[in-house]
């Protein structure tokens, strides 16, 4: 495996991730977010490493990561903004935003539809990192895009 | 001096409380960080000697202190939102620090958990089981009988699963919960376990609740030693709404896709690696500690109607003015939630709609807000009491896009397993669609005259109306969970109440 020499520095830190996780019962699930939050991503490379690591077939682990919204395939370095769209904050007037929000968002900033950030009595409610931000109107959404 | 309590709950943090304490401090006060209230149009609440004061900014620091704040609203405790309500799982709500023993244990903590240990397992379900406590987290189930079953089954380890998927858009009691009181969930854990005779528990939290799995962390490792040998761990989701179903997330823990695992056989038999296990949802959980304690079970099974007995914990969302936790017993109407104590909508025009049980449950107009808040006057009426949120809409809101909404959701939160889910709700997006653009005309394909079965002429509204009916029975009747089972109940309420909204 040509990868495995390639990237030491890559591989030491999946290794490390692994053993970290090692000795519980069913950690795929946490390894794979110890993965996505260290690069950003889980790629082909990552799953082939994990699922040798677990013991797993490729397609285990492959069928596993495509199946959740917080696993992405490629990497994305643009900040990203959640703004939730479920039926409380669009009771509250969200999608009439949505447009001004895509426009200053523009392809600087990855603007995420989630569903419910659980501020449902408060919306529009945004989510930058583990930042959240709740009675948001126009003004203050657009400003708290540009800010990141 | 003074002590200032200022909530450090995530709504609270959203609304600013962290810039409000740190001014508290600046003015050199001791400010403690306590959970919220449930006053969340109040939010940041600033709590000083019991007065009130909210929401709260920086600049009304000096205002409160000095007593000239127009932002006072007089003994917090005494508050109408909080004194109508009926505080048992939520007792601690705006008056402990989530994360301290000694004020968990001042107010009661640990007795229940005390004297179940004291008792036989048997008389912990029985107790259980009189109390009526029925599962939170949507169906509704009897906790009592489905830890009976647990304990009454074989297995060499046994599994209490807490259900902290809460994806229900208009429902945030469970994350109140974890984040303010989370020593309750861990302690009504340790007590089924006993129950049952389980070994290991899992709390299962969705990765857009970061403060919620912050807190239990830190209560997990505080508890251990408490609950012990019982021990838990925590899971975080990865952002599937369908792990909210019960099999769907036992699959989910076990580190596989979260699909549905089709019933039988129940979790209760075969549940986590196949081991009988107990899944809750965390209001369930955090009723039980209330409930062992010495006279609990009778005191619980004296409030509520019906079947449905106890408090639940409603929660008050959308386009309301005086949105937040509300707990009461079962039986109180929507007019009184929406009207009496949510104050009609933020907007101030008139309501159109509520949508109670999350994205699944119906959509009510107000001329049936005579509901009483009850599992079998709800299923009655074609509609779910889920778990317990409430979304209220303007007149503004346009119910032919909220039901194409409902099916695009299904769709796309879909887990694949059934196809009456996976392909009915795409079918559903695009019926809607046709219904609301007018219907369509047979394309040059279908007018072909070897096209023998297709139709010629367009069909009509109404045919195109039996049509979307016809697939939600489809999709309610056939599909495996509640995700395509329920789809249906915005649609079709949607339908039925505010037909002129679809084109």
């Amino acid at each position: 495996m040509l990868w495995y020499t390639e990237n030491v520095e890559r591989s030491e830190r999946l290794k490390g991730i692994v053993a970290e996780h090692s000795g519980r019962e069913a950690q795929l699930l946490p390894i794979l977010h110890a993965v996505q939050s260290a690069f950003g991503c889980i790629d082909a490379e990552a799953e082939a490493f994990v699922a040798q690591a677990l013991n797993l077939s490729r397609a285990e682990v492959h069928g596993v990561v495509s199946f959740y919204h917080d696993f992405t395939a490629q990497p994305d370095t643009r900040p990203e903004v959640q703004l939730c769209r479920a039926e409380a904050c669009q009771a509250r007037g969200i999608e009439a935003m949505v447009a001004a929000a895509e426009a200053v968002a523009g392809d600087r900033v990855r603007l995420k539809a989630v569903y419910c950030l659980g501020l449902c009595s408060a919306g529009p409610n945004a989510r930058v990192g583990d930042r959240l931000h709740a009675r948001l109107d126009e003004g203050s959404l657009v400003r708290l895009i540009e800010s990141v | 001096m003074s002590v200032v309590r200022i909530s450090d709950d995530a709504l609270a943090l959203a609304c600013g409380a962290d810039e409000v304490a740190a001014a508290f401090e600046r003015a050199g006060y001791k400010v403690e960080r306590v959970s919220s209230w449930g006053m969340h149009w109040l939010e940041p609440l600033v709590d000083v000697d019991g007065m009130g004061f909210g929401p709260a900014t920086p600049e009304d620091v000096a205002a409160i202190l000095d007593g000239s704040s127009v932002k006072a609203i007089g003994r917090i405790e005494d508050h109408p939102f909080l004194a109508r309500q009926q505080r048992l799982t939520f007792a601690r709500a705006g008056k402990t620090r989530p994360l301290s023993l000694e004020d968990y244990e001042a107010t009661g903590g640990w007795a229940g958990l005390k004297r179940a240990r004291s008792l036989e397992p048997a008389q912990v379900i029985a107790d259980v089981t009189a109390s009526g406590l029925r599962g939170r987290g949507g169906a509704g189930f009897p906790a009592g009988i489905k830890w009976k079953t647990v304990a009454q089954t074989q297995g060499e380890r046994k599994f209490i699963v807490c259900n902290a998927d809460e994806g229900d858009s208009g429902t945030f009691a469970d994350r109140m919960l974890m984040e303010g009181d989370p020593f309750a969930l861990i302690e009504g854990m340790a007590i089924a376990a006993h129950g049952v005779g389980a070994g290991q528990g899992y709390i299962y939290v969705r990765s857009e609740y970061p403060h919620a799995i912050a807190k239990l962390e830190a209560a997990v490792a505080l508890a251990a030693a408490l609950v012990a040998p019982f021990r838990i761990e925590l899971r975080k989701g990865a952002g599937a709404y369908v792990c909210g179903e019960e099999t769907s997330l036992l699959n989910s823990i076990e580190g596989r896709r979260g699909e549905v695992r089709a019933k039988p056989p129940l979790p209760a038999i075969e549940g986590l690696f196949g081991c009988p296990t107990v899944v809750n949802n965390v209001l369930t959980l955090a009723a039980v500690p209330h409930i062992l304690a010495e006279g609990g079970a009778a005191r619980y099974a004296a409030l509520g109607m019906g079947r449905s007995r106890g408090t639940m914990p409603v929660q008050l969302a959308g386009n309301i003015r005086h949105g937040g936790l509300f707990e009461v017993p079962f039986g109180i109407s929507l007019r009184e939630l929406v009207h009496d104590i949510g104050g009609g909508t933020a907007s101030g025009r008139p309501v159109k709609a509520v949508q109670v049980g999350g994205p699944l449950g119906a959509y009510i107009p107000p001329e049936r807000f005579d509901l009483p808040f009850d599992y079998e006057a709800y299923a009655a009426a074609d509609a779910l009491i889920g778990h317990g949120g409430i979304v209220v809409f303007d007149e503004s809101a346009d119910m032919g896009r909220l039901a194409r909404f409902a099916m695009q959701f299904c769709a796309a939160e879909s887990c694949g397993k059934c196809t009456p889910c996976r392909i009915g709700s795409t079918r559903g997006v695009e019926l809607i669609d046709l219904i609301r653009a007018g219907g369509r005309q047979a394309d040059s394909v279908e007018l072909l005259p070897q096209m023998h079965n297709a139709r010629k002429s367009a069909r009509s509204r109404e045919e195109n109306l039996v049509l979307l009916e016809d697939l939600c029975e489809t999709m309610h009747d056939g599909s495996l969970c509640a995700l395509g089972g329920f789809t249906p109940y915005p649609v079709l309420s949607a339908l039925r109440n505010w037909p002129g909204d679809f084109g």
